[in-house]
Parts: structure tokens; C-alpha cells; sequence
């Protein structure tokens, strides 16, 4: 599978996902989809066959909303069963809106919470250092997360204790709960905050694979600091109508027209050598009755 | 129990240029009617609760009535301490409201159950505490809480409730509301749990049952002599919030009961086993699972009785 690939099934499933439970925030699953992508299919060392390996790297989503994207990537990844993707948010589902290790493979912890991810992993990349591990440590923030002090509060500590083995990724898509980030709380000048933290600061198109694959390479080759790959992104990736508009941070793709030229417009950019695996509309009714029968049994 | 804070504090804000409502970057289709009416008295703090509390708190110091606003865990559990020394010590005007409380956000994940948060808040000297239970209750704890001079956590339940009450005559921070007089056991529910309370004691009657009613939208404080009443005048009190069964409103009770000297009503607290859900669902859902919907609240009950 190609990164390319799995950033349009993450997608995919992201829509039918939310969709199907009703549930909020596509438009931040459609914004980081790249990014996970092209993480777990080409960067992070993970495995499926043993996703506790000690050595793994670690993976972090501190946007906890958009889990869907995680479970998504995970789940093609073979840590767990694609099926299970269709439990999100529904009763008695371990797959909760907002990432959950709990019982679930390859999920590394659990957030939804903003502004504890980059501590969190700040812990994880001081620990593997004073042990001499070689892994590294991935958290991939909002940027209104960085609104909260704890984000700075860790990219202090990552500098002071030169967290080489840390990278953050900002998914910079500008936006946050009501409104543009520049509208809420001024970011800007965002790079340069990150740099006078003392930060390696690469500045990236975020749905470009070949900068988001050379990003994670040099961040990987920092020798004495902590990286953030600011990642811009547009919220609501691939989906027209979903771009940059603030109602999708909650509204789901309602049954019909929006659900229906959703997925044309993601069909539309399928890349070569793969199916949607949600096929034609019979096959979705098959899903949603197959959805029925899990749910009973969980 | 949203709509029906917003449209309160609406009412009053426009009377009182005073009041002042903060967000911590949410309310999107919930607070947009006042940022659009009252726009000099509004402000998104982004995601920030921390600060949003302490500056909250610093507003109130020069004088406003502040409204902080935010769901879940996040006005409260995030931003504790900033509560307990900026707001609470320096007796600051502030009004800390909780969309959520409970399972209302039960899809999304332990982040967003707030289960712990009556039991933390009524643990701070100098914090009123309330959690109405219908919309009627909810537009008097609005009223209240701006009437009350000091630190206030007003926790709701979400949209769609029920008005259960026709109306409250006499609101008052510290009392309690008698709903009926029944025979042998009574039940003091506390917060949006109040639907499924009046639920299970319908089909409690049909089994002749017949249990008194009284509802605590004020948890701290707790309303003594309404407690120490029923415990003379009943066998078995029965406490029922969408909370951990530790440190909350069935522990509020308990404490005044274990106190009283002689014969009194024994307890039946229900509420969340203390424990987190890593399993997710509507509230509905995590009610029955948890034994807080209305049949399961029937089944405690009558299993007490057939002891
Ligand atoms: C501490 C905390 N406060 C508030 C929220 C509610 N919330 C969920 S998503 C969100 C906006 C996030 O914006 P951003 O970090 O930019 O992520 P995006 O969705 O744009 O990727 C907010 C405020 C939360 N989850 N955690
Ligand atoms: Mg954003």
C-alpha cells in the first residue's frame, strides 16, 4: 500500500464513520489524514504482529477528535479488524469519538482532552533517552490546541532536555471550535514562536507526501533539539463543501445529498490500485445490516 | 438545559451590563444567540481553561459577574486549581457552567464523562454547587447563581430535556423541592438523572410502591433539615446522580445521616461504581449499563425490599 493509498481510505472511512454513528469532527479527520497516513505506512516503526514491541516507535494523537483517522489508519494496517471500524461511537463500542487504547491494538494512549499529548510525550522521549532507546516519539497536535499553556509548557522541557527524539506535527489548518485561529487566539508568528522555544521548526505543505516523508527524515536526524513539522493543512481536506467551513468540525454527512457527493468527490480522487471498499450502495445496506449483528454482540 | 441557560443568562445579561460570559472555544449553536445580541459582553478565551479561570477571575475582581463556559471535565477537572486559589479564595464572581454532566457526551470517549466532577467541586470551601435537574430548575439555578454573590458551579445535562416541573415557587440555594409524600422509601435525585427517577417510581407505583420524591438541584449546599426530615420519616433514602458513587451527592447525604443520633432511614446510593468507561455508547445507553436508567433503579429498590 502507498501512503497516497491509505490517506484516501482513512478518508474513506472517516465519512462512512461518521456517517454511520452520527459522529462529530470529519473535517479534523479529513485535515490529518495525510499525515497519519504517510506516518504509520512510512515512517513509524510499528507492527501489527506485535504492537507492544519495545522498540515501536511511539505514536500520539493529542487532537484526540479526530480518533477516527487513527483507527482508521490502524485498522488497514491489520492491528485490528476493518469491520470493527463501523462500532465507532455506537453502544457498547471500545472505538469512543475520541482516541482509546483501551483494548484496542496499536493505539499507544488515550486523549480528548487538548494539551496533555505533547507532555506526554515529552515523558516518553525522556525516558527512552535516559534508557538509550532508539525509537522515536511522534504526537501530532491541533494548532487551537496550542492555545492551551501545556503546550508550551512541554515544548520548554523537550528544549531544556534536548529531546532530539521528539518530532510534533501541527496540523495547521487554521481553524478551531468557532471560529479561525487568528479570529480566537493569535498564533502568529507561529514558526518563529516554536524557534524561540528553541525548537527545529520545518514548515511544510501538509497534504504533500514526498515534504511530509522528507519532513519526518530530517526530523529524525536532529541531533540536539526537539522538531515540530508545521504541517499546513486545509480542515475538511478533499471534500469541497466541507473546506474550511466551521460547521463540520461538527456536522456529519447527512444521509442523501451530503453523504452522496461526499463520496463521489473522494471517488472521484481514488488513487490507482485500490477499490472503495464501502463498493457500490448495496453493499453499504450490507454494511449497515452487518452493523446491527456486531453491535449485539459487543 | 442548555438553551434554557443561555436564554436566562440572555434575559438577565441584557438588564445587568455587568455580567460577562467567557467560552473556552465552545458553544457553537448553544451561545451563538448571545455573542450575536450581547457582543460587548462576550469573549472566547480559545482553548485555554486554565487561563480562561484565572482571567475569569481577575474580570470578577474588577467588578463583573463572569460566566465561564465550557463541557465536560474541561471547566472544571482542567482548571481546578485555579478555581480553588483565584476564584474561590479570593471569593470571586464567578460562575463556572458545565455542559454535560454525566454521560451526555458518552459517545466521545472517558475525556468527556464527567463522573468525578460534583464530588471535586463540592470539595472546595466557598463553591456552591448545583445540578438542576429539568429546565424549569435549570432557569431558577441560573437566576440563582446570578443573585449569589461568590463562586458557583452550575452543572446541566444537554439539550432535548424534559420540563418537569409546572413551576418552583421558592427557589433558594440550600433548599430542596418536596416533589411527593410517599410511603416507606423516598428518593432525592440530583441533576438531569431526574427523568429516569421519574421513570422508574411510575413503575414503581404500578407495582404499589410508592416512594416520596425530592429533588437537590443544590448539592452544596446540601438542604440538613430536608434530609434529617425524610430520615425520621422513612425507612430507606435513596440517592440517585449520573456521577461516581464516591464523594458526591449520595455521599453529601450520607454524611449528614451518619451523623444523626437514633433510629433513621438506611441509604441506597446509585450512581457510577466508581470506576471510568472505556466502553462508549449514547447516555441512554451507559445509564442502563452503569444502573442508572429508570429499570434498573426499580430493580435496587425492590431488591432491597425483598430482602
Ligand atoms: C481541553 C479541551 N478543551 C476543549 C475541547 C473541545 N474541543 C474539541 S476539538 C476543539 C477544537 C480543536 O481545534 P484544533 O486543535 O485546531 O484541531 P482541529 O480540529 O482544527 O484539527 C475543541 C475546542 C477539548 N477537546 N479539550
Ligand atoms: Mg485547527
Amino acid at each position: 500500500m502507498t501512503s497516497e493509498q491509505l490517506a484516501w481510505k482513512i478518508r474513506r472511512h472517516g465519512i462512512e464513520m461518521t456517517h454511520l454513528s452520527q459522529g462529530s469532527h470529519i473535517g479534523a479527520v479529513l485535515s490529518v489524514a495525510d499525515i497519519i497516513a504517510v506516518l504509520y505506512n512510512d515512517i513509524a516503526n510499528v507492527d501489527p504482529a506485535d504492537p507492544k514491541m519495545p522498540d515501536r516507535d511511539r505514536i500520539i494523537l493529542s487532537k484526540g477528535h479526530a480518533g477516527a483517522a487513527i483507527y482508521a489508519a490502524l485498522a488497514e494496517k491489520g492491528f485490528f479488524k476493518v469491520e470493527e471500524l463501523k462500532t465507532h461511537y455506537a453502544d457498547g463500542s471500545r472505538l469512543s469519538g475520541h482516541v482509546s487504547h483501551k483494548g484496542i491494538p496499536g493505539v499507544e494512549f488515550s486523549t480528548g482532552s487538548l494539551g496533555h499529548g505533547l507532555s506526554v510525550g515529552a515523558g516518553m522521549a525522556y525516558g527512552a533517552k535516559k534508557d538509550n532507546k532508539q525509537h522515536k516519539v511522534f504526537v501530532i497536535c491541533g494548532d487551537g490546541e496550542c492555545d492551551e499553556g501545556a503546550v508550551w509548557e512541554a515544548a520548554l522541557v523537550a528544549n531544556h532536555y534536548k529531546l532530539n527524539n521528539l518530532v510534533a506535527v501541527i496540523d495547521h489548518n487554521k481553524m478551531q471550535s468557532l471560529d479561525f485561529c487568528e479570529n480566537t487566539i493569535t498564533l502568529s508568528p507561529f514558526a518563529d514562536k516554536w524557534r524561540a522555544f528553541g525548537w527545529n521548526v520545518i514548515d511544510i505543505d501538509g497534504h504533500d507526501h514526498d515534504a511530509l516523508r522528507d519532513a519526518f527524515i530530517k526530523a529524525k536526524e536532529s541531533i540536539d533539539k526537539p522538531t515540530v513539522i508545521i504541517a499546513n493543512t486545509t480542515k475538511g481536506k478533499g471534500i469541497s463543501f466541507m473546506e474550511n467551513d466551521i460547521l463540520w468540525h461538527y456536522r456529519f454527512p447527512h444521509e442523501g445529498e451530503e453523504y452522496n457527493s461526499a463520496v463521489a468527490e473522494l471517488r472521484a480522487q481514488m488513487p490507482e490500485g485500490i477499490t472503495d471498499m464501502y463498493g457500490a450502495e448495496e453493499s453499504f445496506k450490507e454494511v449497515a445490516a452487518t452493523k446491527e449483528v456486531e453491535e449485539q454482540k459487543l | 438545559m442548555r438553551d434554557t441557560f443561555v436564554r436566562t443568562l440572555i434575559d438577565i445579561a441584557k438588564d445587568d451590563k455587568n455580567v460577562h460570559l467567557i467560552t473556552g472555544d465552545l458553544g457553537f449553536g448553544v451561545l451563538k444567540p448571545f455573542w450575536e445580541q450581547l457582543p460587548d459582553q462576550f469573549t472566547n478565551a480559545g482553548i485555554a481553561e486554565q487561563n480562561m479561570t484565572s482571567f475569569a477571575a481577575g474580570l470578577a475582581l474588577q467588578g463583573k459577574a463572569v460566566f465561564t463556559y465550557s463541557i465536560g471535565n474541561f471547566p472544571t477537572l482542567r482548571c481546578l486549581e485555579q478555581i480553588r486559589n483565584d476564584c474561590a479564595y479570593h471569593n470571586a464572581n464567578v460562575k463556572i457552567v458545565c455542559v454535560g454532566g454525566g454521560f451526555v457526551y458518552g459517545s466521545l470517549g472517558m475525556s468527556h464523562h464527567a463522573t468525578e466532577d460534583l464530588a471535586i467541586m463540592r470539595a472546595l470551601p466557598d463553591v456552591t454547587v448545583l445540578a438542576p435537574g429539568d429546565l424549569v430548575e435549570a432557569e431558577c439555578a441560573t437566576r440563582a447563581i446570578y443573585q449569589h454573590q461568590g463562586t458557583c458551579y452550575l452543572r446541566l445535562g444537554r439539550g432535548g430535556e424534559k420540563r418537569i416541573h409546572e413551576k418552583i415557587d421558592d427557589f433558594q440555594i440550600g433548599k430542596a423541592i418536596k416533589i411527593k409524600n410517599g410511603e416507606k422509601v423516598v428518593i432525592f435525585s440530583t441533576g438531569a438523572i431526574f427523568d429516569e427517577v421519574v421513570d422508574a417510581i411510575q413503575s414503581m407505583e404500578e407495582h404499589s410502591i410508592n416512594p416520596a420524591l425530592y429533588t437537590f438541584p443544590i448539592v452544596k449546599p446540601i438542604d440538613r433539615a430536608a434530609i434529617e426530615e425524610c430520615a425520621e420519616q422513612y425507612e430507606l433514602i435513596v440517592t440517585v446522580e449520573e456521577h461516581n458513587i464516591i464523594g458526591g451527592f449520595g455521599s453529601a447525604v450520607s454524611e449528614v445521616l451518619a451523623e444523626l443520633p437514633g433510629p433513621r432511614a438506611r441509604i441506597l446510593k446509585i450512581g457510577l461504581d466508581d470506576r471510568y468507561s472505556s466502553i462508549v455508547g449514547s447516555q441512554k445507553y451507559l445509564r442502563d449499563v452503569y444502573g442508572m436508567s429508570a429499570e434498573k433503579i426499580v430493580k435496587r429498590i425492590q431488591g432491597i425490599f425483598c430482602e
